[in-house]
């Protein structure tokens, strides 16, 4: 970022000069085609979305593409449940602006609501198919970021961040302690979503991720035409102005208790979304699952890619998932360890060199960028 | 809930959690000076405090000290004690102020939202604590018994060790001694100022940014000293170790008021015997999320913590 000089006050600025960068760059330009051909547009990237799969057969830049030490379907999968993290944390990080550190918290919810309807280790017995327990998973997913939020709505920021993070603790050690969640010993058999080929093969079977991928990715399409609906809504606008000040807001007359607890709401059932997802193809998962690290990777995720941008999530949330992936059988050549076991350190230093180089993320949110415009403006020249 | 137990067990608890509480209220000064002048929750001081205790286990294999060694004779472990101090205090040190310099700075002076910090943080200390993971291969390392915890005051069913009695000394007169020195010396009297209002400060001929360095050296030396402590108590350390005691910590600095530096040893204290009473109640493996559902409560009743948060008025 360079600091523009400000003119002297009273002065009026400079027209900008007209560019590809200050006319908005690809999305201007996007914004700026024929409602057909932003539809073709859309739907030739969605198809190439589904087609990712068979990147690997590409000739020259597939074997780049594609990871050695895991699947290339299986790692698809892990991205399309990390990017759909991405996206409810983005709704109340980025859109509502509460700093939410116990993320992961939704996503235990939604798995261990699953896996104890489902699971034949539940002490319920109900086993149910997974497609049954999907309407429970996700209400009490909700009802668990009412529940977080309703007594956090006091908080600002850093406290915010704090108690949400103590929430993901709790849950993590109710699941490690308590004797009805199993612990370490898990829930196995988690039935895998339903549906068979003509020749009565499960469509979702445990050799081929592809499907689950598949699924996953239409989630994902759901996901963003309803929180993109949300955020151009009067929900969206109210966000907005709790998320710049929430005294002026409330002044204004926007109900901030109302519209915080929505925004709560809507997280949480994303990220249940995502651990319902996660438990149906995993088939098995325990309390070493929901660490609180991946809490703050998915954060990170979100920050990177660009707080409070559908896209910026969307690309923050695959890149967590790919990268460590991509690093995973390649040995390095210092400790002759799998690189895999240097993700995390890896991932400290890109987001450290994000954040001092684009500290609005990788696609900024074009409104929160000119927030920030306006924020430089206003304090004392250094 | 087992009521008998606690009230049976009463003392020992009491005990224990001092001895804990002490170790949390010195890391908890890092959290709460640099919040105290920063506005900031330094998440990569729990790494302050990892580096510091494997320094001290370095510098103590250097000797030929592992876990297996014998225990060796008074001066000698005096001696010992003083190097693995001088070596996690220097370490930790430069960590803070190393993680200050590469994290914060290049935001600060580019003016970056409140956030952006808080990413850095979070980056400077995955990459701390990962990178000690990958070279420990993730293994627990084993600490020297310097000393042998033998029963010093022995009342009723509470027997108070050496090792205690060390720690929690050790604490009290680093905080006495931090204390005198926010309070009485002049380059204290320039933190609370900072503290209190950065530009005046800065109009009155306060370096800012001399303070801010202060102000994280300050809170890792604290941490170096938290780390010997801990090493020696828990008598094993990980890669990991900072990341869980950091919450608590944090835990810790909110309970008594963050940026309030006698807040940070009440919070401690408080939260290391809360914590064992809850544990003798509920069962051990309980005693973690105690200290969360206490900080959520606190922070629900009172926001400001128990001593109000202010390191330039509270004249703490």
């Amino acid at each position: 970022m360079t600091t523009t000089e400000t003119p002297p006050t009273g002065a009026v600025p400079a027209a900008e000069k007209k560019n590809w960068r200050t006319s908005g760059g690809v999305r201007g330009w996007f914004g700026r085609q024929h409602w057909a051909v932003r539809t073709v547009l859309a739907l030739v990237f969605a198809a190439v979305a589904y087609l990712l799969p068979y990147a690997g057969d590409v000739p020259v830049l597939g074997p780049q593409i594609i990871t050695e030490g895991i699947d290339w379907p299986s790692a698809l999968f892990n991205m399309s449940y990390y990017v759909l993290l991405a996206l409810g944390l983005n709704v109340v990080v980025g859109f509502a602006g509460l700093l939410d550190l116990g993320y992961v918290g939704f996503f235990a919810v939604g798995a261990y609501t699953v896996a104890m309807l489902t699971s034949p280790d539940s002490v319920l017995h109900t086993e149910w198919p997974w497609l049954a327990a999907i309407p429970v998973a996700l209400a009490i997913a909700m009802l668990s970021g009412l529940i977080l939020g309703w007594p956090t709505l006091r908080l600002r920021g850093d406290y915010l961040a704090i108690v949400t993070l103590g929430f993901a603790e709790i849950i993590r050690i109710f699941a490690t302690s308590s004797e009805t969640l199993r612990g370490d010993r898990g829930f196995s058999d988690i039935p895998h979503p339903p549906g068979s080929y003509a020749d009565g093969k499960p469509i979702f079977g445990v050799a081929d991720a592809t499907p689950y991928y598949w699924l996953g990715l239409s989630v994902i399409i759901l996901v963003i035409f309803g929180v993109r609906n949300l955020d151009r809504s009067r929900v969206g606008r109210s966000w907005l102005a709790i998320r710049e000040d929430e005294e002026a807001a409330e002044i204004m007359g926007v109900r901030t208790i109302k519209y915080k607890l929505w925004a709560f709401a809507i997280g949480a059932f994303i990220g249940g979304l995502g651990g319902v997802m996660f438990a149906g193809q995993q088939g098995f998962m325990n309390s070493q699952t929901f660490i609180l690290q991946f809490s703050i990777l998915v954060l990170a995720g979100v920050v990177m890619g660009g707080s409070g941008n559908l896209f910026g999530a969307i690309l923050g949330g695959a890149l967590i998932s790919y990268i460590p992936d991509r690093l995973r059988g390649i040995e390095d050549p210092i400790f002759h360890t799998d690189l895999f076991g240097f993700r995390f350190a890896i991932f400290g230093l890109v987001i450290i060199a994000i954040m001092i180089f684009r500290p609005q993320g990788l696609i900024p949110s074009r409104r929160r960028a000119m927030e920030l415009k306006d924020r430089e403006k206003e304090v004392a020249p250094q | 809930m087992n009521f008998s137990g606690l009230i049976q067990d009463f003392g020992p608890l009491t005990i224990t959690g001092l001895a804990q509480g002490a170790i949390i209220a010195l890391f908890a000064l890092g959290y709460t000076l640099v919040y105290g002048v920063l506005r900031l929750i330094n998440f990569a001081h729990s790494e302050v405090f990892l580096l510091g205790s494997y320094a001290c286990l370095i510098v103590w294999g250097l000797f030929g000290l592992d876990q297996n060694s014998a225990t060796p004779n008074m001066v000698a472990v005096l001696g010992y004690l003083l190097l693995g101090l001088l070596a996690a205090v220097v370490i930790s040190g430069v960590t803070a102020l190393g993680v200050e310099l590469v994290a914060y700075r290049p935001l600060r002076r580019r003016n970056a939202p409140p956030l952006a910090f808080l990413i850095t943080a979070i980056g400077a200390s995955l990459f701390i604590s990962e990178t000690v993971g990958v070279v420990t291969k993730r293994n627990i390392t084993g600490v020297p018994p310097l000393i042998r915890p033998t029963d010093v005051v022995v009342i009723g069913n509470m027997h108070v060790t050496n090792l205690q009695i060390l720690i929690i000394v050790l604490a009290l007169v680093a905080m006495f001694v931090l204390d005198r020195f926010i309070n009485r010396s002049r380059l204290g009297r320039g933190i609370r100022a900072v503290a209190q209002n950065p530009d005046s400060a800065a109009l009155m001929g306060v370096n800012k940014s001399r303070v801010i360095a202060l102000v994280f050296l300050i809170g890792g030396l604290m941490a170096g000293i938290a780390a010997v402590m801990y090493d020696l108590k828990i008598g094993v350390t990980r890669f990991d170790a900072g990341f869980l005691l950091g919450i608590e910590a944090f835990t810790a600095a909110v309970l008594g008021g963050i940026g309030n530096l006698r807040g940070a040893l009440l919070g401690g204290l408080l939260l290391g015997v809360l914590q064992n009473y809850a544990a003798g109640l509920f069962g051990t493996q309980w005693l973690h999320a105690a200290s969360f559902v206490l900080l959520v409560l606190i922070l629900l009743v009172r926001p400001t913590g128990l001593l109000g948060e202010s390191l330039g008025r509270a004249r703490a």
